[in-house]
């Protein structure tokens, strides 16, 4: 089985699938498992990844596309892990009249991927956010927990590179 | 049952306590539309097209009449202006995300929605355009195609996989605007454990899924000289394609299908009935060698592909139970390309041999390894009723002024124990009347207890001392159910028939597709197996082992059921699949 989204290689260990596998047990035969089970699952990982969800579907006998549509259907869950540097970019009202939709474009093109996902080496993740309070250096975003602000397209190059030293 | 009045649009009618809106609305002779809604198995009130006036007291309003139940002495109206009007926008903003390509859509002249359009006064299909999604097609199944493009979300596909099938491959991902039906992670449908019943396709009320058409290699292989192209017809097909020229639903149109498919050029005209009853010779001799010498039971038939599929999937560990016949369709390849080609002196790289099938999953199956008896694909095409009823179209021909035809030597011979193959409980019934003579020299016909539609069946016969146990199911999640309880060692059956789809092949896949309004009132499982069954009655010789084709066969070429070059011609394997 392929999934069609690419992510950074699955790094599941052991002792996560036992916990996954003990909080299916104890959920299982309860009506309503899934939402419950996902949770956990999500808690103990980080993410819902193809891997993670076929534990569930194989231990459960609820069919794989349940799951993926379950999880696709709500914002709390995501198949993507977080990258070691999460890039959140405002995308409030003031932020986004400065620009800020040029810069997440940027920011999608530069690291190849959408919004909600990871690059593949496991180095950024690309999120967009609501307003972080900061509107008079709009547009703003962050990278974990430096805010870099009053920015153009042209900054996005020299943010990246500096996480990428 | 208790039963209370209702009023629709004036006209009292009494229906029972807990019916909808809509079957009261029948009862009183008003059709309400429907889209979304399948009786019993996707009852969610989501499209909303079904809207009707209800007034229980307090006023009328608008409510989804597919699920409403009746109180007493409501008031119901079902074409007021404001249901109308209702029903209009709705169908508006329906349009306005679907690709309205009706000219080149393979459902055109039988959609569902194309026609509530046109019933409903649709002026301007383009009224509330705006942002849309883009959709790629699903080409990765070797039956099918998935356009989500045209798709409308009124997920009765993915109802009936998930529930009639008990597989659920398909469903709904992502949400509001961006919603899609798809499966897990975006697999194509071919990577994923669809066992290609094709019930998705028989549902849709839109061309969102459609089989894969192969009609043109059909007609570029009749018109080249040097091919012989052969063609056979499952049973169910005749019980159908009528379906297809207007006729009503349980039409038997065997004599005008072969007369249609001599005009369409085919060399010869065969019936896949006469493969059904060497099916039944092999079967049947399989069944009695594994009784007698403590072979794997419950043996369980292997004339349905999708059937098939979904054991390698789901029960892997079951598969050594398949019988190792290969089905009539391949049945028929392999005597066509080795003992007709020998006969008739035809190289059998040059035969062509194309299957009219009620079948989506035979698509799928005539790719599968170990299918090859004369070193050549045994069946190089094989069509829905539904291609066979556009080729017909196509070709000009007038279906209806036919006059009927008979089949072709010797291929076309058959018994009225082949003919019920198209039916849940037929296979058994027709493997019944060959054990029991083969044990005991008697020659029963009739085997009622494993007729008719339910989902799941059980007898017992004693046959020669010993108490046969059979069971037949028909559906997969009826399989399912079925599987488990011998798995679980609460059920010991002998034999057991298992059809993919609900009601066996009459209720293929590769039907024609009948509107929901219809279906969920008619039952068109038993309307068309009723067609088998009278032929069946009527049929001269009604058990396979009598079939003096049969005995030809066996005489010049196989020797015996279950003789060597039998198994090298007529058998094959199975492998083990995952759940994806």
């Amino acid at each position: 089985m392929n999934s069609a989204k690419a992510t950074v290689p699955f790094k599941g260990t052991k002792e996560q699938e036992a916990q996954l596998l003990a909080v299916i047990a104890e959920k299982k035969d309860t009506q309503g498992a899934l939402m419950p089970i996902l949770q956990k699952a999500q808690e103990i990982y980080g993410y819902l990844p193809i891997e993670v969800q076929k534990i569930i579907s194989d231990n459960t006998g609820i069919p794989m596309e349940k799951i993926y549509g379950v999880v696709t259907f709500y914002a709390q869950f995501s198949l993507y892990p977080k990258g070691e540097y999460t890039i959140s970019v405002c995308l409030g009202t003031a932020c986004y009249v400065k620009g800020a939709g040029d810069i997440y474009d940027k920011l999608q093109e530069k690291l190849g991927i959408a919004g909600g996902e990871c690059t593949p080496d496991g180095k950024f993740s690309l999120e967009a956010c609501r307003c972080i309070g900061a509107c008079g250096l709009a547009p703003v975003l962050t990278v974990n927990e430096d805010v870099f602000g009053r920015l153009t397209v042209d900054d996005v190059d020299k943010i990246i590179d500096k996480y990428n030293a | 049952m208790e039963n209370i009045t209702v009023k629709v649009n004036g006209v009292e009618v009494s229906v029972p306590k807990g019916a909808t809106v809509l079957e009261a609305a029948h009862a009183a002779g008003f059709e309400i539309p429907t889209l979304c809604y399948m009786k019993e198995i996707n009852e969610i009130g989501a499209c909303r097209i079904c809207v009707v006036e209800v007034n229980e007291g307090r006023g009328f309003r608008l409510v989804a009449g597919c699920v409403y139940p009746c109180t007493d002495n409501m008031e119901i109206l079902t074409a007021s202006p404001k249901v109308i009007e209702s029903r209009k926008k709705t169908l508006e903003l329906i349009l306005s995300t679907h690709d309205r390509k009706c000219l080149s859509c393979v459902r055109s002249g039988n959609c569902e929605l194309q026609k509530l359009c046109k019933d409903y006064g649709i002026e301007d299909a383009s009224k509330y355009d705006g942002a849309n999604n883009v959709y790629e097609v699903d080409n990765s199944a070797a039956h099918m195609y998935r356009d989500n493009n045209k798709c409308i979300l009124c997920r009765r596909c993915v109802a009936v996989c998930a529930k009639t099938q008990g597989i659920g491959v398909i469903g709904a991902n992502e949400r509001g605007f961006k919603t899609y039906i798809g499966s897990a992670f975006d697999m194509g449908l071919g990577e994923t454990s669809c066992v290609s019943c094709g019930q998705c396709i028989a549902v849709c009320p839109v061309g969102a899924i459609a089989e894969k058409d192969y009609i043109k290699p059909v007609l570029e292989a009749i018109a080249d000289p040097e091919k012989v192209v052969l063609v056979q017809t499952a049973p169910a097909v005749r019980a159908g394609l009528g379906e297809c020229f207007g006729l009503p639903i349980g039409t038997n149109v065997e004599g005008k299908m072969v007369a249609a498919l001599r005009r369409l050029g085919f060399d010869k005209v065969f019936d896949t009935d006469f493969a059904a009853d060497l099916t039944i010779m092999e079967e049947a001799n399989e069944f009695l060698d594994r009784v007698k010498n403590g072979g794997k039971l419950p043996l369980i038939t292997s004339c349905s592909p999708g059937w098939v599929k979904y054991c390698e999937h789901y029960f892997p560990e079951m598969t050594e139970n398949l019988s190792s016949c290969k089905s009539p369709q391949q049945m028929f390849g392999a005597v066509a390309k080795t003992y007709y080609a020998e006969k008739m002196g035809i190289d059998p790289k040059n035969i062509v041999m194309v299957s009219i099938m009620p079948c989506t999953a035979k698509k799928f199956e005539i790719g599968r390894d170990d299918q090859n008896a004369a070193g050549v694909p045994d069946v190089d095409y094989s069509l829905t009723t539904r291609e066979l009823g556009r080729m017909i179209e196509r070709a000009g021909i007038n279906f209806l002024g036919l006059a009927d035809e008979k089949f072709d030597d010797p291929l076309g011979l058959s018994t009225g124990a082949a003919v019920i193959f198209g039916a849940t409980g037929g296979v058994m019934e027709a493997a019944l009347r060959t054990a029991v003579y083969t044990l005991t020299g008697e020659n029963p016909i009739d085997f009622p207890e494993v007729r008719g539609t339910e989902g799941i069946k059980e007898a017992t016969y004693n046959v020669a001392g010993m108490d046969v146990k059979v069971a037949v199911a028909s559906g997969l999640a009826n399989a399912k159910e079925l599987l488990e309880k011998v798995q679980n060692g609460e059920a010991d059956y002998h034999f057991i028939e298992i059809m993919g789809c609900p009601g066996g092949c009459v209720n293929g896949g590769g039907q024609p597709q009948v509107a929901m309004g219809i279906r969920n009132f008619v039952d068109i499982r038993a309307e068309r197996a009723k067609v088998l069954y009278n032929i069946d009655a009527e049929m001269p010789v009604r058990q396979s082992h009598e079939n003096p084709a049969i005995k030809a066969l066996y005489d010049e070429f196989l020797e015996k059921p279950g003789s060597h070059k039998a198994h090298e011609l007529l058998h094959t394997t199975y492998v083990k699949r995952s759940i994806n």
